[in-house]
């Protein structure tokens, strides 16, 4: 039985994590894995916490939520304080450098980037923090080639943004160093 | 002897309806037939009976539906223009006429009557105005007069009633007009012109009520309610050569508001249209 | 690359729609079912459909109605609140025979509630939110995958037996997405409401032949000139008063779906071949039941899955099959004990039932039913 990859983004309404989301899953479609993405909708979508879920397998996958991630995105810091406390062990936890690190999470595992002044100020636009975001995730994780990553992205932007996407995927690849690829490269079992 | 027009509209079986003696809503039945008639007789025009379907809710008026011989459907209470919004908009070729009574369509069915209104869909709604629930027994609709009594309002009705044609004018009905059961040959054109316009028509027949409305509060019988209407209901050729003294207290009965919006089919349709052309 | 697609439950309702021939939908947002009025208003013009946005509930199943009369198939999407506004009209589509779909995405609680979190808590109004007796078909769909195929037997069910079907869904299966390959359209099986035409204008329109239950329906505005009525009709399709020709009538309504149930039925199953103890559930809960029976099968537990699909009528012939070779049942459900009152009632007190619900808008896990289980299993060797 393959195992479950549960991957979780946090971040508040607005940031796109949601999108985000979407994008992981639809690389999973188009890489032939199973996958099953959810988000939470509603007053807490609306400016707080947002989150939403993807999950990867080989198999199919039953239960739709997430329980223990193998991977958390936060992008704000109540979303990072909320969502730290259920990780899988050795879990990979990507924040925006602007966030501290609560207390009880180890160092090692977290990947602290650039990723809302990088999307500012190299892209540009400060709203495409969730495609810098999906860069930056899939180069440290390695899941996707850079192909279908961006096949994805195209599937769920706005005709006439794909310049400025591309840019931003870049833009996220460029934030991790090939130690942190190699430390934290994940294989889909 | 039944009458050629009731040989050819209504459903003979059928008859003799349930209304009271002295109501007005056969009248109004036989307008609405009347104009219907003239329309698919009327070689500059290409009309089918096929294509009229006959709409109506729950109550006195919407019984007319089963009696005339089109397509018909008695629908459940207030939802009359709803459901004929749906038939219009899945088939626009029909000519969708909506009777309702004054319960139905402004109280119950306020909101579908506003909102049809708005979006000048187009249907041609009949309401059968008689200012009390008449199947129920004589409670005040939203349409009885201020003071007025009915079973549910046995010391004096507190409400201020709706001007159901103005109700809808301002709600943006391109076509909103006054009818009443004495001027029968007014409200049958007025009725016929409503079919004709493009877009959402309203004609606001005033019917009577002897037996419930016209009883509690003393208006006589039939023909005394029917007098009444022929001096205070006054046709639009009279209405405009009287002076405002004399229109105290009177009514208007003819076309109130009448514009070209366009109609909501055939919006829609270009959107359709545009839709194929891109694929 | 692979031919999967990456497509939401309340999507995946609305191409499904489309596939069974839906060119009119009338519907009033609400969560959690909103995407399928947004997916409507977006597809169906590129498909000569038509989209209104309706101003109420109690409007939207009219116009659906309506348009169905017409001839066209129709459906609206809502959640509880609008489910309720919904019921009356519910009642005159079986009364007056008007085939629709009634999508229903679940959410939590009574009264407005928890809009955005998952519930089956409608299972019950399913069956009894109209008033009076009536029969009722309902389907529910545990993926997104099945939704799509599933609602395409909505209508052909809502076509065959011309009544209303009720479209089940959860907020889990609504707004969940997965990678589906979707059927070819010559795989698909697609029916239609069997019509009449110009057998002579305002005569029995609702004549049904002896052994037979479903009137052929004859459209609006194409040469028949007929009544329809929410009244109880004669088959001309006029009101009576006769309680004989009425009692006759609302029979034949009950009997059109109860002497059709091998053909409105349809269950599955899981690991039931040498199961002891069944898990019964439906839609979205499905996913975590399934995730817990393999997870039981691997630590030796004989646990299958009885899964309804028709939620309505309950599937009562093939979970009594299964009765002989059961030493319990467990009922999981987003719920009170809903659904759980359907398997009692079936079981007879033959076995005992035990019942793992939620009504606080939190997903049941895997975890949660393996916890009953145990405790079940702990219960057993205790007696």
């Amino acid at each position: 039985m393959s195992k479950r990859y549960e991957m979780r983004f946090a971040g508040s309404g607005g940031q796109g994590v949601i999108l985000a989301s979407v994008i992981m899953a639809e690389a999973a479609v188009i890489e032939g894995l199973r996958t099953v993405q959810s988000q939470a909708y509603g007053p807490e979508a609306r400016g707080g916490v947002s989150k939403a879920e993807t999950v990867l397998s080989r198999d199919a996958i039953w239960y739709s939520k997430v329980t223990k991630p193998n991977f958390l995105l936060a992008l704000t810091q109540a979303s990072l304080d909320t969502y730290s406390k259920t990780l899988a062990e050795g879990a990979v936890v990507m924040i925006d450098d602007s966030l501290s690190l609560p207390a009880g999470l180890d160092p090692k595992q977290v990947i602290a980037a650039p990723i809302l002044r990088s999307a500012r100020e190299k892209v540009g636009k400060a709203f495409t923090a969730n495609i810098v975001a999906v860069g930056a995730i899939n180069a440290a994780l390695g899941i996707f080639s850079d192909e279908v990553l961006l096949e994805a992205v195209k599937r769920h932007i706005p005709a006439g943004t794909e310049e400025i996407n591309k840019k931003a995927l870049a833009c996220g690849k460029e934030l991790i160093s090939a130690e942190q690829a190699a430390a934290f490269a994940q294989t889909i079992e | 002897m039944p009458s050629d027009l009731i040989h050819q509209y209504m459903r003979i079986d059928h008859l003799p309806q349930i209304w009271c003696p002295g109501c007005g809503n056969g009248t109004i039945m036989r307008d609405v037939a009347v104009a219907i008639e003239q329309l698919i007789d009327d070689p500059e025009y290409d009309f089918d009976r096929d294509d009229f379907v006959i709409v109506s809710g729950i109550g006195c008026s919407s019984r007319a539906a089963g009696y005339l011989d089109f397509n018909s459907i008695h629908t459940t209470h207030g939802r009359a223009i709803a459901f004929a919004s749906g038939i219009k908009f899945a088939n626009p070729k029909l000519n969708v006429i909506v009777l309702t009574g004054d319960g139905d369509c402004s109280a119950i069915g306020g909101n579908h009557l506003i909102h049809a209104a708005r979006r000048n869909l187009g249907l041609t709604v009949v309401a059968f105005n008689n200012d009390i629930y008449g199947m129920t027994g004589g409670q005040y609709s939203p349409t009885t007069p201020n003071g007025d009594k009915a079973t549910t309002a046995p010391y004096g009705n507190v409400d201020r009633p709706f001007d159901i044609a103005l109700l809808a004018a301002g709600a943006g009905a391109s076509f909103a007009a006054r009818g009443d059961v004495f001027h029968a040959r007014e409200t049958t054109e007025i009725i016929r012109q409503a079919i004709l316009h493009k877009g959402f028509s309203i004609v606001d027949v005033y019917s009577i009520c002897p037996t419930y409305y016209g009883r509690k509060n003393k208006k006589g019988d039939a023909v005394e309610m029917l007098k009444w209407q022929k001096e205070n209901l006054i046709p639009t050729n009279r209405w405009y050569t009287m002076s405002e003294e004399e229109r105290v207290g009177k009514k208007l009965i003819g076309i109130l508001s009448r514009n070209d919006y366009p109609e909501y089919t055939e919006e829609y349709a270009k959107i359709i249209e545009q839709c194929r052309k891109k694929k | 690359m692979s031919k999967a697609v990456l497509m939401q439950g309340n999507e995946a309702a609305v191409e499904g729609a489309i596939a069974a021939g839906m060119r009119f939908f009338a519907g009033y947002p609400i969560t959690p079912s909103t995407e399928i009025a947004e997916q409507s208003a977006l597809r169906l013009p590129q498909v000569g459909g038509h989209f209104l946005q309706m101003e109420d509930e109690l409007a939207s199943i009219a116009a659906v109605l309506g348009a169905s009369a017409a001839g066209v198939k129709a459906m609206t999407a809502t959640s509880g609140p609008g489910f309720s506004l919904m019921q009356e009209n519910i009642g005159y589509g079986v009364m007056a025979e008007i085939p629709c779909v009634i999508v229903d995405v679940q959410r939590a609680g009574p009264s407005t509630g928890l809009p955005t979190s998952p519930s089956q808590g409608d299972y019950m109004q399913a069956r009894w939110g109209t008033h009076g007796d009536h029969p009722v078909i309902a389907l529910s769909p545990s993926s997104v995958r099945e939704t799509y195929t599933l609602i395409i037997r909505a209508f052909n069910l809502a076509e065959k037996y011309r009544t209303p079907v009720i479209f089940l869904m959860d907020e889990i299966v609504g707004h969940m997405r997965e990678g589906v390959e979707l059927p070819r359209e010559s795989e698909l099986i697609i029916n239609h409401r069997k019509m009449s035409f110009h057998d002579g204008a305002n005569k029995q329109c609702y004549f049904v032949p002896e052994g037979e239950y479903v009137p052929a329906m004859k459209p609006f505005g194409q040469g028949e000139r007929y009544n329809i009525t929410g009244l109880a009709h004669d088959s001309s399709g006029f009101p009576t008063n006769s309680t004989e020709i009425a009692g006759k009538l609302f029979t034949r309504l009950l009997d059109k779906v109860e002497k059709n149930v091998n053909d409105i039925v349809r269950i599955e199953e899981y690991a039931m071949d040498d199961a002891e103890t069944a898990i019964v559930c439906f839609g979205g809960t499905t996913r975590a039941v399934m995730s817990a029976i393999l997870e039981a099968r691997a630590q030796g537990k004989k646990v299958g899955m009885f899964r309804p699909i028709t939620v309505w009528p309950f599937p009562e012939q093939q979970l009594r099959a299964r009765l002989p070779q059961l030493k319990n049942i467990l009922m999981v459900e987003h719920n009170h004990g809903q659904m759980l009152l359907e398997v009692q009632r079936t079981v007879g007190g033959a076995l005992p039932v035990d019942f793992l619900g939620r009504i606080d808008g939190t997903v049941i896990s895997p975890a949660d039913i393996l916890a009953k289980l145990n405790e079940m299993e702990e219960n057993c060797h205790a007696q």
